[in-house]
């Protein structure tokens, strides 16, 4: 059984090939990262494995299901969180409540109930601020924790969003360059936070990234595209030193 | 300045987060309560509109305040209650069966108006509800065999368990109950995971979806709720004006319910009341001012002119509406003399993803 793969694919957008017949495969446990130069599709195959898209052609499993026959909302459910490179928060709402939607997955309450408030909500809610509480103390976010999004500083959104993704409790994390707009310091604890994640608590990561510090430091494998197709895939270090690689970032050698 | 310091989760789920509160809601309550001893029939007829007024605009607040979703027709849900209610009097039907009906049918109704609220954003909505409204008061008008038409309906007094509501008194006091009950049922929702849903709505589809709300679901929802809750608004209504015509229910009556909610402060509970409240006072204000302003001046356009230049002075210096101006004065007292200027001021946000639809 595998655990995640993609097989063949692709979308275009009118006569623009986004993504050409890519397929890769993530293993349980590891963290693996999409490298690519601008336009060359990485957050395009997030929106694809989201559902945001209705993918042209080929497949994505997920734990042997085929993801295409669920709705966006499902993806959710099946365990995939994921975060946004421009960071998609509930703005006007705190810290707090974020992290609580991220919940929303694993409410087990009614619409009367709610209205009535009745016991078993208020143990429900209770429960869920205890697995929130949790993911505060791991990303260090207890001393913004009731302050208003709209008001936080680029980089503490940036942890806010992990946050809310992780409070989803997923089994696939999809990081969308978690290190964007991250002053060094920022982007070193983005690197721990990523170790954390895929080694304490055992969740696998996929990531598109640009910091190539970042991406070998944490990754475990890497796959390259450029212009919607894959050119290389290994090790970092491999990637790296792959020609093709070097090609689609400094050109070709006159 | 007050400090509260937390050391329990369930702190956050109550409805007082302090005594300070539990002792002004409380002597609020005493106030209201002990209102029909103290007011002049006149005040009492002023405190049953701002009680049904805040019960529309709390639906209302729940579509707009905290789902982000528009709506310009909800006169229409007050029209369907209002007329739920004065048919299922006239055939006998009590007033503890009448009045759930009219939350239903209405909320009903609200349900079938979400479906193309899950396709419409922005102003294509309101043009699509305004339309709702039109076609509503259009059917109550020219369905005579059931509606009377333009004649109009006449309601007697609310009969409930061999209790006469026909005084001032104990019809305010039905509607203060209803009004906390309503105010009770949406705090309880917003403390939930079906109001979080709704906020998220509210701020980003997109990560709403991604987190697993489902958006058709919701929306409608919302829509049904915030329906409902109006429609319940409008049975009372009927009693109130014990008359009603398809005239009341028109386009303009939507745009008065969309004005509480943002003359009292959208995304807030007080708002729909404080909303309410300004909604019913401001009126007699501009009549007591007509006394004292030349007689060219004081016709019959003046309300019309006052309620525009409110809406739109309110739009430009105040958007966060009275709850919010009520805010940053608590805070300025609060903060004294450390307030600032930039306090309240909503951060200019972030670059957002590119929008997928």
């Amino acid at each position: 059984m595998s655990f995640f793969k993609v097989e063949s694919l692709g979308i275009r957008f009118g006569g623009v090939v986004a993504v050409d017949k890519v397929s890769f495969e993530v293993k349980r446990g590891e963290c693996y990262t999409i490298i690519g130069p601008n336009g060359a599709g990485k957050t395009t195959i997030f929106n694809l494995i989201g559902l945001l898209y209705p993918a042209t052609s080929g497949k994505i499993f997920f734990e042997d299901r085929e993801l295409t026959n669920f709705s966006p909302h499902q993806v959710a459910d099946l365990g995939i969180a994921r975060t946004f490179q421009n960071i998609e928060l509930f703005e006007h709402a705190t810290v707090l409540q974020n992290l609580l939607i991220g919940r929303h997955r694993h409410r087990r309450t009614l619409l009367w109930q709610e209205l009535l408030f009745t016991p078993s909500v208020r143990k429900a809610e209770l429960a869920q601020r205890e697995a929130v509480e949790k993911v505060i103390d791991f990303l260090d976010l207890a001393k913004v924790r009731d302050s208003l999004v709209a008001g936080l500083p680029y980089g503490v959104r940036k942890v806010v969003e992990l946050g809310r993704a992780l409070a989803t409790e997923p089994k696939l994390l999809l990081l969308d360059e978690p290190s964007s707009g991250l002053n060094p310091e920022e982007t070193d604890d983005m690197a721990f936070w990523i170790e954390d994640i895929k080694r304490h608590l055992g969740v696998t990561v996929l990531m598109v990234e640009h910091d190539m510090n970042l991406v070998s430091r944490v990754s475990d494998r890497v796959l390259a595209l450029n212009l919607g197709s894959v050119i290389a895939e290994g090790t970092p270090v491999e990637v790296q030193s792959h020609p093709a690689v070097i090609e689609a970032y400094l050109g070709k050698a006159a | 300045m007050r400090f509260l310091f937390k050391t329990d989760y369930a702190q956050d789920l109550r409805l007082f987060q302090h005594g300070g509160q539990v002792f002004w809601y409380g002597l609020l309550t005493l106030l209201l309560l002990a209102a029909p001893f103290a007011v002049g029939e006149y005040m009492m007829s002023q405190l049953h509109f701002i009680c049904i007024y805040s019960i529309v605009g709390l639906g209302l607040m729940l579509l707009v305040g905290f789902t982000g979703q528009i709506s310009l027709g909800h006169a229409a849900f007050l029209a369907v209650g209002a007329y739920t209610e004065a048919l299922l009097q006239a055939r006998g039907v009590p007033f503890f069966v009448s009045l759930p009906s009219a939350a239903l049918l209405s909320g009903a109704l609200g349900w079938v108006l979400g479906l193309p609220a899950l396709r419409l954003k922005g102003i294509y909505l309101a043009i699509a509800t305004l339309a709702f409204n039109v076609i509503v008061e259009e059917v109550i008008a020219r369905w005579e065999g059931l509606t009377g038409g333009n004649s109009g309906l006449h309601l007697k007094p609310i009969e409930l368990f061999g209790m006469k509501f026909d005084g001032d008194a104990s019809f305010y006091y039905l509607c203060l109950a209803l009004t906390v009950l309503s105010i009770l049922g949406l705090m309880n929702l917003l403390r939930s995971p079906t109001g979080r849903a709704f906020v998220a709505i509210r701020d980003s589809e997109i990560s709403a979806s991604c987190m697993g709300v489902n958006l058709a679901t919701y929306k409608t929802m919302s829509f049904a709720i915030s329906a409902a809750l109006t429609g319940i608004g409008g049975a009372l209504y009927a009693h109130k004006v014990s008359f009603i015509s398809p005239e009341q229910f028109t386009l303009l009556q939507s745009i008065e319910l969309v004005t509480i909610v943002i003359l009292g402060g959208v995304g807030f509970i007080h708002g729909a009341v404080l909303g309410a409240a300004f909604l019913i006072v401001l009126p007699q204000l501009i009549s007591i001012a007509k006394d004292y302003l030349p007689s060219n001046v004081a016709g019959s356009g003046l309300q019309a002119v006052v309620f525009g230049l409110v809406l739109i002075t309110f739009i430009i210096f105040e958007p966060l509406g009275l709850y919010g101006r009520w805010l940053k004065v608590r805070t300025w007292f609060e903060l004294f003399p450390f307030y600032r200027r930039g306090m309240f001021r909503r951060q200019k946000s972030y670059m957002k993803s590119e929008r997928l639809r």
